[in-house]
């Protein structure tokens, strides 16, 4: 079943509306393709009004959309022999984050990013993309092998956050994201970073510590989720679509306060309707930052990388 | 060893409370015990309560007076304060407030001076002012104490006190924990020696970040430290969680800490620190 949004819905049935006098016409004598083409020509008037004027709550939903693409299916779009390894070599193997190398345009790379379940099994051993500290360490295991046999690196960015449970809590949650904001900082190799659903607060940086950092236009980047910041704001969860658009979470927005460097065009409706052109958009992205990023050396690399952290933030000196 | 009380404090919420737990007045209650004291009698022992041992917050002010020889500590970017970068509605009041409350401009104080004679860089954290929550003044005062640090060849010392979040700044003050991140990391690539206290309440970002980065981290009895809330694990695990759970004494326990060192003994041990890491290991 496909999930239908509820700023989608004049839409689909629009759809609905078009089908039903397609079938009718096929059984009988009626010729009604003159209703059919008008109505055709309003829905398309109809689709580029509601998906032109996205709200923030709207791209929310579409971020978190059940069909959305997740990272798995990114890799198998834009990149070929991919082979996962798994474990983090101190505690187990968090499936809430892949990783592994493939091949991009004939170049090895290593690739990293959350992955959400497709159903709800899948969902359960994915913990719904939350991960734990082992993930976190499984990640930048993978990050220093990439440093040693100088592969750059990207990341796929797609969590509600990191995992609220005890056990994290225990296996040093904070110190594993803290460790991975540190040692990216000064990993000799490009790093892209690109958020492809939710990237939810610090279990999401903990993979985002990129030189270049692009969003997918329908996902958000957030230090928290609309829901938690109503409760804590206004004590009211049923304010989420009021905080989506207070905390400035969408792709535009992040683009306006200097974080992000590229905003990545999706399919009318959004990256679900069309796995394979959101690909190809990501793809022109990619290749451009790899080859920019690539034609520096170290030294400039991380000191470019600084530059940019360094930059982010809105402060007074009086 | 003596039973702190657990303060049972959620993490990550900056609400309008942004008081210390140190109540007002010419005597004080004890947080730990519910002794009553004569506030003096408190401060000469700076405020761990000299029956239970219970470590009430210090502000940054008193912090360093713990710490410093006198007259020795030189204040960094004083002037840097919060503007109102995603125009969140009351925000620029709230921050008004808490200036005129604590003197300060920002949740933290940054600088340099001499403990037992020697010189080192320092940020201490103030829970009084936004909770101590983490915004883009703070990470900016932070990043440039460490620059300042890596620049004049000093170690870095920081006492972390935090909510979490600064909330109305938004993906901004999640990008601090990177900000800092990054250069810690140069100043630990320079050799750079840091060092973490973390005191009462070190929670959410600011713990997911500089606290836990120190070459040596260490926490103050009884502080409340973690990443996630309480009451947010409590609701997702559906269980209830231990009386002792994030506190330094629990982190210690699972590997998280070097060591949970009391108030009256913090001065000594960072002496120690900063004279063993003086010199490259002359062995001669
Ligand atoms: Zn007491």
């Amino acid at each position: 079943m496909k999930q239908v949004l509820e700023f989608e819905k004049p839409i689909v049935n629009l759809k609905e509306k078009i089908a039903e006098l397609k079938s009718f016409t096929k059984d009988s004598e009626i010729d009604l393709s003159e209703e059919i083409n008008t109505l055709e020509k309003r829905l398309e008037s109809l689709e580029d009004d509601i998906y032109s004027n996205l709200k923030p709550w709207d791209r929310v939903q579409m971020a978190r959309h059940q069909q959305r693409p997740t990272t798995l299916d990114y890799i198998q779009e834009l990149f070929t022999d991919f082979i996962e390894f798994h474990g983090d070599r101190f505690y187990g193997d968090d499936e809430a984050i892949v990783s592994g190398i493939a091949y991009y345009k004939g170049n090895p790379i290593t690739v990293i990013g959350h992955q959400r379940g497709k159903d709800t099994k899948e969902n359960i051993r994915r913990n719904f993309g939350m991960p734990h500290p082992e993930g976190y360490r499984k990640a930048l295991r993978h990050m220093r092998q990439a440093e040693k046999f100088n592969r750059p690196i990207v990341c796929f960015i797609d969590t509600k956050g990191a995992y609220p449970g005890k056990a994290a809590e225990e296996r040093g949650q904070s110190e594993a994201i803290a460790r991975n904001l540190m040692e990216m900082a000064g990993l000799t190799v490009p790093i892209v970073c690109i958020v492809i659903g939710e990237g939810g607060s610090g279990g999401a940086l903990a993979l985002g510590v990129g030189d270049h950092i692009h969003m997918l236009e329908n996902s958000t980047y957030s230090v928290i989720s609309p829901e938690g910041a109503a409760a804590l704001l206004w004590k009211d969860s049923n304010l989420a679509q009021k905080a989506a658009e207070t905390m400035k979470i969408t792709s535009y927005d992040l683009k306006e306060l200097g974080i992000i460097d590229s905003i990545i065009s999706e399919p009318k409706g959004g990256a679900h309707q069309n796995v394979k052109e959101q690909a190809e958009n990501m793809d022109k992205v990619l290749q451009k930052s790899l080859t920019a990023l690539s034609a520096y050396s170290t030294d400039e690399l991380l000191e470019k990388r600084w530059e940019k952290y360094k930059q982010i933030g809105d402060y007074k000196e009086n | 060893m003596l039973k702190f009380g657990k303060k049972k404090k959620y993490a990550s919420i900056p609400s309008e409370q942004s008081k210390l737990d140190v109540p007002e007045g010419l005597m004080m209650k004890c947080n730990g015990c519910h002794k009553i004291y004569y506030r003096k009698e408190m401060k000469k022992n700076i405020y761990v309560c000299p029956n239970c041992g219970y470590h009430h917050q210090l502000n940054a002010r008193e912090r360093i007076e713990s710490l410093f020889d006198e007259g020795t500590f030189k204040e960094w970017d004083e002037q840097l304060t919060s503007s109102n970068p995603l125009e969140f509605p009351g925000y620029e009041e709230k921050i008004d407030k808490d200036r005129k409350k604590t003197g300060l401009n920002e949740g933290v104080v940054t600088g340099k001076g001499m403990i037992d004679g020697q010189e080192t860089a320092f940020s201490v954290m103030d829970a009084s002012f936004r909770m101590g929550s983490m915004g883009s003044a703070m990470g900016e005062k932070i990043a440039r104490a460490i620059v300042n640090a890596q620049n004049e060849s000093l170690p870095f010392i920081i006492f972390t006190a935090s909510g979490g979040a600064r909330m109305q700044e938004g993906v901004l003050s999640l990008m601090q924990m990177t900000k800092t991140s990054v250069a810690i990391k140069r100043f630990s690539e320079a050799g750079g020696l840091m060092i973490s206290i973390m005191t009462h309440p070190t929670t959410g970002g600011v713990s997911a970040s500089f606290a836990s980065l120190g070459d040596y981290n260490f926490a103050e009895p009884g502080a409340l430290i973690g990443f996630a809330g309480q009451r947010i694990i409590e609701q997702t695990i559906r269980e209830k969680l231990p009386d002792d759970f994030q506190t330094a004494e629990f982190l210690l326990k699972h590997g998280q800490l070097d060591q949970v060192v009391n108030r009256h003994d913090l001065k000594q041990l960072l002496t120690t620190l900063l004279e063993m890491h003086k010199k490259g290991g002359e062995h001669a």
